[in-house]
Protein backbone atom coordinates (compact mmCIF):
# COMPACT_ATOMS: atom_id res chain seq x y z
CA UNK A 1 0.00 0.00 0.00
CA UNK A 2 1.49 3.39 -1.21
CA UNK A 3 -0.31 6.80 -1.00
CA UNK A 4 -2.32 7.92 -3.91
CA UNK A 5 -1.87 4.02 -5.57
CA UNK A 6 -5.02 2.93 -7.29
CA UNK A 7 -6.28 -0.32 -5.89
CA UNK A 8 -8.08 -3.03 -8.82
CA UNK A 9 -11.53 -3.00 -9.22
CA UNK A 10 -12.13 -6.23 -8.28
CA UNK A 11 -10.07 -5.61 -4.95
CA UNK A 12 -12.06 -2.06 -4.40
CA UNK A 13 -15.29 -3.96 -4.74
CA UNK A 14 -14.10 -7.02 -2.17
CA UNK A 15 -12.74 -4.51 0.28
CA UNK A 16 -15.98 -2.28 0.46
CA UNK A 17 -18.01 -5.03 1.31
CA UNK A 18 -15.85 -6.51 3.75
CA UNK A 19 -16.34 -3.49 5.47
CA UNK A 20 -20.05 -4.05 5.82
CA UNK A 21 -19.77 -7.76 6.47
CA UNK A 22 -17.84 -6.49 9.41
CA UNK A 23 -20.16 -4.21 10.55
CA UNK A 24 -22.61 -6.30 10.68
CA UNK A 25 -20.56 -9.19 12.63
CA UNK A 26 -19.55 -7.26 15.17
CA UNK A 27 -23.66 -5.75 15.43
CA UNK A 28 -24.33 -9.72 15.87
CA UNK A 29 -22.16 -10.08 18.60
CA UNK A 30 -22.70 -7.61 20.65
CA UNK A 31 -26.42 -8.44 20.19
CA UNK A 32 -26.43 -12.27 20.40
CA UNK A 33 -23.32 -12.38 23.07
CA UNK A 34 -25.66 -10.76 24.99
CA UNK A 35 -23.53 -7.32 25.63
CA UNK A 36 -26.40 -5.41 24.80
CA UNK A 37 -29.73 -5.67 25.77
CA UNK A 38 -32.37 -6.23 23.89
CA UNK A 39 -34.32 -3.42 24.27
CA UNK A 40 -32.17 -0.81 23.41
CA UNK A 41 -30.45 -2.82 20.79
CA UNK A 42 -32.12 -5.64 18.25
CA UNK A 43 -30.20 -8.16 16.90
CA UNK A 44 -29.94 -8.42 13.09
CA UNK A 45 -31.64 -11.55 12.83
CA UNK A 46 -34.92 -9.81 14.68
CA UNK A 47 -34.37 -6.79 12.57
CA UNK A 48 -34.69 -8.57 9.32
CA UNK A 49 -38.00 -10.88 10.74
CA UNK A 50 -39.60 -7.64 11.40
CA UNK A 51 -38.82 -5.86 8.62
CA UNK A 52 -40.27 -8.74 6.19
CA UNK A 53 -43.46 -8.53 8.84
CA UNK A 54 -43.11 -4.89 8.24
CA UNK A 55 -43.22 -4.93 4.41
CA UNK A 56 -45.58 -8.05 4.55
CA UNK A 57 -47.92 -7.30 6.77
CA UNK A 58 -47.88 -3.78 7.76
CA UNK A 59 -48.37 -1.90 4.23
CA UNK A 60 -44.58 -0.31 5.22
CA UNK A 61 -44.44 -0.31 0.92
CA UNK A 62 -47.08 2.06 0.77
CA UNK A 63 -45.02 4.48 3.67
CA UNK A 64 -41.91 4.05 1.61
CA UNK A 65 -43.36 4.96 -1.35
CA UNK A 66 -44.52 8.16 0.37
CA UNK A 67 -41.38 9.16 1.52
CA UNK A 68 -39.63 8.90 -2.08
CA UNK A 69 -42.65 10.67 -3.47
CA UNK A 70 -41.65 13.66 -1.33
CA UNK A 71 -38.48 13.65 -1.49
CA UNK A 72 -38.62 13.41 -5.07
CA UNK A 73 -41.64 16.13 -5.49
CA UNK A 74 -39.86 18.84 -3.16
CA UNK A 75 -36.60 18.29 -4.87
CA UNK A 76 -38.17 18.76 -7.89
CA UNK A 77 -39.40 21.83 -7.56
CA UNK A 78 -36.31 23.30 -6.02
CA UNK A 79 -34.21 22.10 -8.66
CA UNK A 80 -36.70 22.92 -11.62
CA UNK A 81 -36.62 26.76 -10.13
CA UNK A 82 -32.35 26.46 -9.12
CA UNK A 83 -31.46 25.65 -12.16
CA UNK A 84 -32.76 29.03 -14.20
CA UNK A 85 -32.08 31.12 -10.89
CA UNK A 86 -28.49 29.83 -10.47
CA UNK A 87 -27.31 29.93 -14.48
CA UNK A 88 -28.68 33.30 -14.22
CA UNK A 89 -26.50 34.38 -11.18
CA UNK A 90 -23.51 32.89 -12.53
CA UNK A 91 -23.93 34.30 -15.95
CA UNK A 92 -24.94 38.23 -15.02
CA UNK A 93 -22.79 39.47 -12.23
CA UNK A 94 -25.46 41.92 -11.67
CA UNK A 95 -28.35 39.39 -10.79
CA UNK A 96 -25.48 38.07 -8.72
CA UNK A 97 -24.97 40.80 -6.31
CA UNK A 98 -28.96 41.09 -6.07
CA UNK A 99 -29.01 37.53 -5.26
CA UNK A 100 -26.08 36.05 -4.13
CA UNK A 101 -26.05 37.85 -0.25
CA UNK A 102 -29.69 36.64 0.54
CA UNK A 103 -29.07 33.02 -0.95
CA UNK A 104 -26.02 33.04 1.16
CA UNK A 105 -27.77 34.04 4.13
CA UNK A 106 -30.79 31.52 3.47
CA UNK A 107 -28.66 29.10 2.96
CA UNK A 108 -27.76 29.05 6.72
CA UNK A 109 -31.66 29.09 7.88
CA UNK A 110 -31.79 25.46 9.11
CA UNK A 111 -34.83 23.70 7.01
CA UNK A 112 -35.52 21.61 10.21
CA UNK A 113 -36.51 24.71 12.27
CA UNK A 114 -38.92 25.54 9.55
CA UNK A 115 -40.81 22.80 10.60
CA UNK A 116 -43.00 23.95 13.63
CA UNK A 117 -43.55 27.16 11.11
CA UNK A 118 -44.44 25.73 8.29
CA UNK A 119 -47.11 22.97 10.42
CA UNK A 120 -48.96 26.23 11.40
CA UNK A 121 -48.62 27.32 7.90
CA UNK A 122 -49.36 24.47 6.25
CA UNK A 123 -50.90 21.94 8.27
CA UNK A 124 -48.97 18.51 7.92
CA UNK A 125 -50.19 17.44 5.12
CA UNK A 126 -47.64 16.74 1.33
CA UNK A 127 -47.36 20.66 1.07
CA UNK A 128 -45.59 21.00 4.55
CA UNK A 129 -42.77 18.18 3.48
CA UNK A 130 -42.18 19.40 0.32
CA UNK A 131 -41.84 23.01 1.65
CA UNK A 132 -39.02 21.62 4.38
CA UNK A 133 -37.61 19.79 1.19
CA UNK A 134 -37.49 22.49 -0.68
CA UNK A 135 -36.34 25.30 1.98
CA UNK A 136 -33.34 22.71 3.16
CA UNK A 137 -32.29 22.17 -0.89
CA UNK A 138 -33.23 25.04 -2.75
CA UNK A 139 -30.78 27.62 -1.86
CA UNK A 140 -27.92 25.26 -1.29
CA UNK A 141 -29.03 24.54 -5.37
CA UNK A 142 -28.55 28.12 -6.41
CA UNK A 143 -25.20 29.20 -4.74
CA UNK A 144 -23.43 25.95 -6.44
CA UNK A 145 -24.95 26.04 -9.64
CA UNK A 146 -24.00 30.13 -9.83
CA UNK A 147 -20.39 28.95 -8.53
CA UNK A 148 -20.24 26.48 -11.33
CA UNK A 149 -21.79 28.54 -14.07
CA UNK A 150 -19.35 31.58 -12.52
CA UNK A 151 -16.14 28.89 -13.10
CA UNK A 152 -16.32 28.35 -16.71
CA UNK A 153 -13.26 28.64 -18.56
CA UNK A 154 -13.08 31.87 -19.91
CA UNK A 155 -10.56 31.54 -22.96
CA UNK A 156 -13.46 29.17 -23.80
CA UNK A 157 -15.92 32.46 -23.50
CA UNK A 158 -13.28 34.39 -26.00
CA UNK A 159 -13.17 31.75 -28.51
CA UNK A 160 -16.85 31.60 -28.62
CA UNK A 161 -17.39 35.45 -28.68
CA UNK A 162 -14.53 35.84 -31.77
CA UNK A 163 -16.55 32.65 -33.52
CA UNK A 164 -19.37 35.22 -33.36
CA UNK A 165 -21.54 34.32 -30.77
CA UNK A 166 -23.52 36.59 -28.95
CA UNK A 167 -24.50 37.38 -25.39
CA UNK A 168 -27.42 34.48 -25.43
CA UNK A 169 -25.09 32.59 -27.58
CA UNK A 170 -22.94 32.50 -24.65
CA UNK A 171 -24.68 31.21 -21.82
CA UNK A 172 -26.66 28.50 -23.75
CA UNK A 173 -23.98 27.26 -25.95
CA UNK A 174 -20.75 27.65 -23.62
CA UNK A 175 -21.90 28.70 -19.83
CA UNK A 176 -24.83 25.49 -19.58
CA UNK A 177 -23.09 22.73 -21.54
CA UNK A 178 -19.61 23.43 -19.65
CA UNK A 179 -21.34 23.56 -16.42
CA UNK A 180 -23.79 20.80 -16.99
CA UNK A 181 -21.56 18.01 -15.78
CA UNK A 182 -20.97 19.77 -12.08
CA UNK A 183 -24.60 20.44 -12.42
CA UNK A 184 -25.67 17.52 -12.56
CA UNK A 185 -23.40 16.54 -9.88
CA UNK A 186 -24.77 18.81 -7.47
CA UNK A 187 -28.34 17.44 -7.69
CA UNK A 188 -26.83 14.13 -7.21
CA UNK A 189 -25.20 15.05 -3.43
CA UNK A 190 -27.94 18.09 -2.58
CA UNK A 191 -30.61 15.12 -3.12
CA UNK A 192 -28.34 13.01 -0.33
CA UNK A 193 -29.44 16.11 1.99
CA UNK A 194 -33.12 15.96 0.63
CA UNK A 195 -33.28 12.54 2.22
CA UNK A 196 -32.35 14.10 5.32
CA UNK A 197 -35.20 16.63 5.67
CA UNK A 198 -37.88 14.52 4.35
CA UNK A 199 -37.36 12.11 7.12
CA UNK A 200 -36.76 15.03 10.25
CA UNK A 201 -40.18 16.44 8.52
CA UNK A 202 -42.03 12.71 9.09
CA UNK A 203 -40.31 12.45 12.53
CA UNK A 204 -42.22 15.53 14.05
CA UNK A 205 -45.46 15.44 12.20
CA UNK A 206 -46.75 13.03 9.93
CA UNK A 207 -49.35 10.03 9.52
CA UNK A 208 -47.61 8.29 7.17
CA UNK A 209 -43.89 7.83 5.51
CA UNK A 210 -40.95 5.96 6.37
CA UNK A 211 -39.90 8.46 9.25
CA UNK A 212 -43.67 8.23 10.62
CA UNK A 213 -43.34 4.37 11.27
CA UNK A 214 -39.50 5.09 12.80
CA UNK A 215 -42.29 7.62 15.50
CA UNK A 216 -44.73 4.89 16.32
CA UNK A 217 -41.71 2.28 16.84
CA UNK A 218 -40.08 4.16 19.36
CA UNK A 219 -43.57 4.03 21.33
CA UNK A 220 -43.38 0.53 20.94
CA UNK A 221 -39.94 -0.21 21.68
CA UNK A 222 -39.16 -1.57 18.68
CA UNK A 223 -35.60 -1.06 18.22
CA UNK A 224 -35.56 -3.77 15.33
CA UNK A 225 -38.26 -1.58 13.26
CA UNK A 226 -36.11 1.59 13.69
CA UNK A 227 -32.72 -0.40 12.75
CA UNK A 228 -34.97 -1.88 9.55
CA UNK A 229 -36.11 1.67 8.29
CA UNK A 230 -33.04 3.49 8.39
CA UNK A 231 -31.87 0.40 6.39
CA UNK A 232 -33.93 1.38 3.90
CA UNK A 233 -33.34 4.69 3.82
CA UNK A 234 -29.72 4.45 3.32
CA UNK A 235 -30.75 1.38 0.70
CA UNK A 236 -32.67 3.69 -1.50
CA UNK A 237 -29.81 6.65 -1.10
CA UNK A 238 -26.84 4.17 -2.13
CA UNK A 239 -29.00 3.17 -4.93
CA UNK A 240 -30.45 6.52 -6.07
CA UNK A 241 -26.66 7.59 -5.58
CA UNK A 242 -25.14 4.69 -8.61
CA UNK A 243 -27.70 5.34 -10.63
CA UNK A 244 -27.59 9.12 -10.53
CA UNK A 245 -24.22 8.86 -11.27
CA UNK A 246 -24.42 5.88 -14.32
CA UNK A 247 -26.82 8.42 -15.60
CA UNK A 248 -24.09 11.26 -15.28
CA UNK A 249 -21.52 9.09 -16.40
CA UNK A 250 -24.05 8.46 -19.81
CA UNK A 251 -24.75 11.96 -20.46
CA UNK A 252 -21.25 13.48 -20.20
CA UNK A 253 -19.11 11.03 -22.01
CA UNK A 254 -16.42 13.98 -22.71
CA UNK A 255 -16.56 15.10 -18.97
CA UNK A 256 -14.25 11.85 -17.49
CA UNK A 257 -12.17 11.97 -20.96
CA UNK B 1 -5.24 48.01 -49.49
CA UNK B 2 -5.34 48.10 -45.67
CA UNK B 3 -7.77 46.55 -44.32
CA UNK B 4 -6.94 46.85 -40.70
CA UNK B 5 -5.61 50.14 -38.95
CA UNK B 6 -4.24 50.20 -35.88
CA UNK B 7 -3.90 54.26 -35.23
CA UNK B 8 -2.46 55.71 -31.52
CA UNK B 9 -3.59 52.34 -29.76
CA UNK B 10 -2.05 52.34 -26.34
CA UNK B 11 -3.17 50.33 -23.29
CA UNK B 12 -2.96 50.91 -19.68
CA UNK B 13 -3.99 48.31 -17.29
CA UNK B 14 -5.63 49.60 -13.81
CA UNK B 15 -3.81 49.14 -10.47
CA UNK B 16 -1.56 51.29 -8.25
CA UNK B 17 1.00 53.90 -9.19
CA UNK B 18 -1.60 55.18 -11.84
CA UNK B 19 -1.21 51.59 -13.43
CA UNK B 20 0.56 49.62 -15.97
CA UNK B 21 1.43 50.49 -19.49
CA UNK B 22 1.38 47.31 -21.71
CA UNK B 23 1.10 49.42 -24.62
CA UNK B 24 2.31 52.92 -25.75
CA UNK B 25 0.92 54.45 -28.48
CA UNK B 26 1.21 52.23 -31.77
CA UNK B 27 0.65 52.43 -35.10
CA UNK B 28 0.40 49.78 -37.57
CA UNK B 29 -1.67 48.80 -40.79
CA UNK B 30 -2.34 46.09 -42.25
CA UNK B 31 -2.78 45.35 -46.25
CA UNK B 32 -5.03 42.69 -47.74
CA UNK B 33 -3.45 38.94 -47.88
CA UNK B 34 -0.41 39.74 -45.76
CA UNK B 35 0.78 37.90 -43.21
CA UNK B 36 2.41 39.70 -40.27
CA UNK B 37 4.23 38.11 -36.99
CA UNK B 38 4.59 40.29 -34.48
CA UNK B 39 7.86 39.31 -32.27
CA UNK B 40 8.69 40.29 -28.97
CA UNK B 41 9.70 39.18 -25.57
CA UNK B 42 7.29 37.85 -22.82
CA UNK B 43 5.77 41.00 -21.46
CA UNK B 44 5.81 43.20 -24.46
CA UNK B 45 1.82 44.14 -25.16
CA UNK B 46 1.80 41.97 -28.07
CA UNK B 47 -0.91 39.64 -26.76
CA UNK B 48 -2.33 42.52 -25.73
CA UNK B 49 -2.30 44.27 -28.89
CA UNK B 50 -3.88 41.27 -30.84
CA UNK B 51 -6.56 41.06 -27.75
CA UNK B 52 -7.71 44.46 -28.50
CA UNK B 53 -7.87 43.70 -32.64
CA UNK B 54 -9.92 41.01 -31.55
CA UNK B 55 -12.35 43.27 -29.47
CA UNK B 56 -11.60 41.02 -26.13
CA UNK B 57 -9.67 43.66 -23.95
CA UNK B 58 -10.47 48.02 -25.27
CA UNK B 59 -7.66 50.05 -26.11
CA UNK B 60 -7.13 53.06 -23.43
CA UNK B 61 -6.32 55.52 -26.36
CA UNK B 62 -6.73 55.22 -30.21
CA UNK B 63 -8.71 53.58 -32.76
CA UNK B 64 -8.78 50.04 -34.48
CA UNK B 65 -10.98 50.15 -37.63
CA UNK B 66 -11.63 47.09 -40.21
CA UNK B 67 -12.64 47.87 -43.50
CA UNK B 68 -13.30 50.84 -42.22
CA UNK B 69 -15.49 50.21 -39.30
CA UNK B 70 -14.58 51.06 -36.01
CA UNK B 71 -14.01 47.48 -33.96
CA UNK B 72 -15.63 47.92 -30.53
CA UNK B 73 -16.33 44.55 -29.36
CA UNK B 74 -15.52 41.00 -30.58
CA UNK B 75 -16.81 39.54 -33.53
CA UNK B 76 -17.08 36.69 -36.35
CA UNK B 77 -14.90 38.91 -38.54
CA UNK B 78 -11.95 38.63 -36.93
CA UNK B 79 -11.16 34.83 -36.10
CA UNK B 80 -8.74 33.74 -33.59
CA UNK B 81 -6.33 30.81 -32.50
CA UNK B 82 -5.39 31.23 -28.77
CA UNK B 83 -2.47 29.47 -27.58
CA UNK B 84 -4.20 27.60 -24.62
CA UNK B 85 -6.49 24.71 -25.89
CA UNK B 86 -9.86 26.40 -26.32
CA UNK B 87 -11.85 23.74 -28.28
CA UNK B 88 -14.77 23.39 -26.37
CA UNK B 89 -14.65 19.63 -24.31
CA UNK B 90 -18.19 18.59 -24.38
CA UNK B 91 -18.40 19.22 -28.54
CA UNK B 92 -17.08 16.65 -31.26
CA UNK B 93 -14.45 17.67 -34.13
CA UNK B 94 -16.80 18.22 -36.50
CA UNK B 95 -19.57 20.57 -33.78
CA UNK B 96 -16.51 22.47 -32.68
CA UNK B 97 -15.59 23.55 -36.40
CA UNK B 98 -19.30 24.09 -36.92
CA UNK B 99 -19.79 26.39 -34.05
CA UNK B 100 -19.30 29.86 -35.69
CA UNK B 101 -20.99 28.38 -38.70
CA UNK B 102 -24.05 27.29 -36.84
CA UNK B 103 -24.05 30.93 -35.13
CA UNK B 104 -24.56 32.49 -38.35
CA UNK B 105 -27.40 30.11 -38.79
CA UNK B 106 -26.46 28.19 -41.80
CA UNK B 107 -28.47 24.77 -42.50
CA UNK B 108 -27.15 22.23 -40.55
CA UNK B 109 -25.77 20.03 -43.87
CA UNK B 110 -23.91 23.48 -45.45
CA UNK B 111 -22.05 24.06 -41.85
CA UNK B 112 -21.34 20.08 -42.50
CA UNK B 113 -20.10 20.84 -45.88
CA UNK B 114 -17.87 23.54 -44.93
CA UNK B 115 -16.34 22.08 -41.95
CA UNK B 116 -15.54 18.81 -43.35
CA UNK B 117 -13.83 20.65 -45.92
CA UNK B 118 -11.84 22.50 -43.09
CA UNK B 119 -10.93 19.79 -41.46
CA UNK B 120 -9.52 18.03 -44.57
CA UNK B 121 -7.43 21.03 -44.85
CA UNK B 122 -5.70 20.30 -41.48
CA UNK B 123 -5.47 16.89 -42.06
CA UNK B 124 -7.81 15.86 -39.57
CA UNK B 125 -10.12 13.53 -41.77
CA UNK B 126 -11.44 10.65 -39.92
CA UNK B 127 -11.70 12.62 -36.36
CA UNK B 128 -14.72 14.35 -37.13
CA UNK B 129 -16.44 12.50 -34.41
CA UNK B 130 -13.73 12.40 -31.64
CA UNK B 131 -13.85 14.26 -28.91
CA UNK B 132 -10.98 17.21 -27.97
CA UNK B 133 -9.62 15.55 -25.24
CA UNK B 134 -8.94 12.48 -27.35
CA UNK B 135 -6.64 14.06 -29.72
CA UNK B 136 -2.96 15.37 -29.46
CA UNK B 137 -2.43 19.10 -28.66
CA UNK B 138 -1.16 19.52 -32.11
CA UNK B 139 -3.96 18.33 -33.61
CA UNK B 140 -6.05 20.32 -31.44
CA UNK B 141 -4.41 23.19 -32.36
CA UNK B 142 -5.16 22.27 -35.86
CA UNK B 143 -8.85 21.82 -35.16
CA UNK B 144 -8.77 25.23 -33.61
CA UNK B 145 -7.25 26.30 -36.82
CA UNK B 146 -10.06 24.76 -38.62
CA UNK B 147 -12.92 26.05 -36.48
CA UNK B 148 -11.38 29.68 -37.26
CA UNK B 149 -10.79 29.57 -40.56
CA UNK B 150 -14.42 27.45 -41.43
CA UNK B 151 -15.87 30.82 -40.29
CA UNK B 152 -14.43 32.91 -42.95
CA UNK B 153 -13.12 35.39 -41.49
CA UNK B 154 -11.67 39.43 -42.34
CA UNK B 155 -8.11 38.82 -40.66
CA UNK B 156 -6.72 35.53 -38.57
CA UNK B 157 -5.24 36.65 -35.46
CA UNK B 158 -3.27 33.97 -34.22
CA UNK B 159 -1.46 34.42 -30.53
CA UNK B 160 1.23 32.05 -29.97
CA UNK B 161 -0.65 29.04 -31.33
CA UNK B 162 2.14 26.98 -31.46
CA UNK B 163 3.48 27.98 -28.29
CA UNK B 164 2.46 25.44 -26.49
CA UNK B 165 3.10 22.28 -28.44
CA UNK B 166 7.13 20.70 -28.54
CA UNK B 167 9.77 21.86 -31.61
CA UNK B 168 8.85 19.35 -33.92
CA UNK B 169 5.21 19.48 -33.49
CA UNK B 170 5.36 23.37 -33.94
CA UNK B 171 7.19 22.90 -36.90
CA UNK B 172 5.24 20.36 -38.63
CA UNK B 173 2.39 23.03 -37.42
CA UNK B 174 4.13 25.91 -39.73
CA UNK B 175 4.73 24.28 -42.88
CA UNK B 176 0.61 23.26 -42.77
CA UNK B 177 -0.35 26.80 -41.67
CA UNK B 178 2.28 28.10 -44.69
CA UNK B 179 0.88 25.56 -46.98
CA UNK B 180 -2.84 26.99 -46.47
CA UNK B 181 -1.94 30.33 -46.57
CA UNK B 182 0.00 30.14 -49.59
CA UNK B 183 -3.42 28.73 -50.73
CA UNK B 184 -5.97 30.85 -49.07
CA UNK B 185 -3.87 34.09 -48.60
CA UNK B 186 -5.61 34.79 -45.56
CA UNK B 187 -4.69 37.93 -43.69
CA UNK B 188 -3.37 37.08 -40.89
CA UNK B 189 -1.69 38.45 -37.91
CA UNK B 190 0.51 36.09 -35.80
CA UNK B 191 1.94 36.66 -32.17
CA UNK B 192 5.16 34.61 -31.21
CA UNK B 193 8.56 35.01 -29.32
CA UNK B 194 10.15 32.15 -32.00
CA UNK B 195 12.13 34.37 -34.21
CA UNK B 196 12.54 31.47 -36.95
CA UNK B 197 8.44 30.85 -37.14
CA UNK B 198 8.62 34.91 -37.25
CA UNK B 199 10.08 34.83 -40.44
CA UNK B 200 9.35 31.50 -41.77
CA UNK B 201 5.45 32.20 -41.61
CA UNK B 202 5.26 36.08 -41.94
CA UNK B 203 5.94 38.78 -45.03
CA UNK B 204 6.65 41.11 -42.28
CA UNK B 205 7.90 40.90 -39.29
CA UNK B 206 7.09 43.41 -36.73
CA UNK B 207 9.55 43.88 -33.80
CA UNK B 208 8.72 44.89 -30.46
CA UNK B 209 10.43 46.29 -27.39
CA UNK B 210 9.87 44.94 -23.94
CA UNK B 211 7.90 47.31 -21.16
CA UNK B 212 6.03 49.37 -21.95
CA UNK B 213 5.79 47.83 -25.34
CA UNK B 214 6.16 49.62 -28.95
CA UNK B 215 7.04 48.93 -32.12
CA UNK B 216 10.43 48.90 -32.78
CA UNK B 217 11.33 48.13 -35.69
CA UNK B 218 9.24 46.50 -39.10
CA UNK B 219 11.08 44.49 -41.41
CA UNK B 220 9.51 42.83 -45.02
CA UNK B 221 10.71 39.38 -45.47
CA UNK B 222 11.61 38.91 -48.93
CA UNK B 223 11.13 34.84 -49.29
CA UNK B 224 9.52 33.71 -52.02
CA UNK B 225 6.66 31.29 -51.89
CA UNK B 226 6.18 28.60 -51.82
CA UNK B 227 8.13 28.33 -48.17
CA UNK B 228 9.17 25.07 -48.20
CA UNK B 229 11.08 24.54 -44.47
CA UNK B 230 14.76 24.57 -46.15
CA UNK B 231 14.48 28.33 -46.68
CA UNK B 232 15.14 28.24 -43.07
CA UNK B 233 19.13 27.23 -43.99
CA UNK B 234 19.21 29.81 -46.76
CA UNK B 235 21.84 33.17 -46.57
CA UNK B 236 18.66 35.91 -46.53
CA UNK B 237 16.43 33.51 -44.06
CA UNK B 238 19.91 33.48 -42.06
CA UNK B 239 20.79 37.57 -41.83
CA UNK B 240 17.63 38.24 -40.98
CA UNK B 241 17.77 36.00 -37.94
CA UNK B 242 20.81 37.20 -36.99
CA UNK B 243 19.57 41.08 -37.27
CA UNK B 244 16.67 39.81 -35.26
CA UNK B 245 18.00 37.93 -33.02
CA UNK B 246 20.42 40.96 -32.20
CA UNK B 247 16.73 43.40 -31.58
CA UNK B 248 15.55 41.09 -29.66
CA UNK B 249 18.41 40.36 -27.39
CA UNK B 250 18.45 43.77 -25.90
CA UNK B 251 14.67 43.83 -25.36
CA UNK B 252 14.97 40.85 -23.80
CA UNK B 253 18.09 42.18 -21.20
CA UNK B 254 16.50 45.64 -21.13
CA UNK B 255 13.05 43.54 -19.66
CA UNK B 256 15.64 41.40 -17.66
CA UNK B 257 16.86 44.56 -15.90
CA UNK B 258 20.16 43.67 -17.41
CA UNK B 259 20.61 47.08 -19.05
CA UNK B 260 18.97 50.46 -18.64
CA UNK B 261 15.83 51.69 -19.89
CA UNK B 262 15.88 53.28 -23.37
CA UNK B 263 15.59 57.12 -23.07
Amino acid sequence: MRPLQPVAPGARIALGISFFVLFFAIWAFATFGGYVSKTFLADPVTMVRSGYDLLANQGFIKDIGMTVWRVLGGFLIAAVLAVPLGVLMGAYKPIEAFFEPFVSFARYLPASAFIPLLILWAGIGEAQKLAVIFIGSFFQLVLMFAVSVGNTRRDLVEAAYTLGAGDRGIVTRVLLPSSAPEIAETLRMVLGWAWTYVIVAELIGASSGIGHMITDSQALLATDQIIFGIIVIGVIGLVTDFAFKALNRKLFPWARL
Amino acid sequence: MNILEISQVSKTFAGTNGGTVALQATDLSVAENDFITILGPSGCGKSTLLRMVAGLDTPTTGSITLDGHPVSGPGADRGMVFQSYTLFPWLSILQNVCFGLREKGLPLAEQHAIARQFIAKVGLKGFENHFPKQLSGGMQQRTALARALANDPRILLMDEPFGALDHQTRELMQELLQGIWEAERKTVLFVTHDIDEAIFMGNRVVVMSARPGRIKCDLKVDIAHPRHYSVKTTPAFVELKARLTEEIRIEVQRAAGLIPEAA
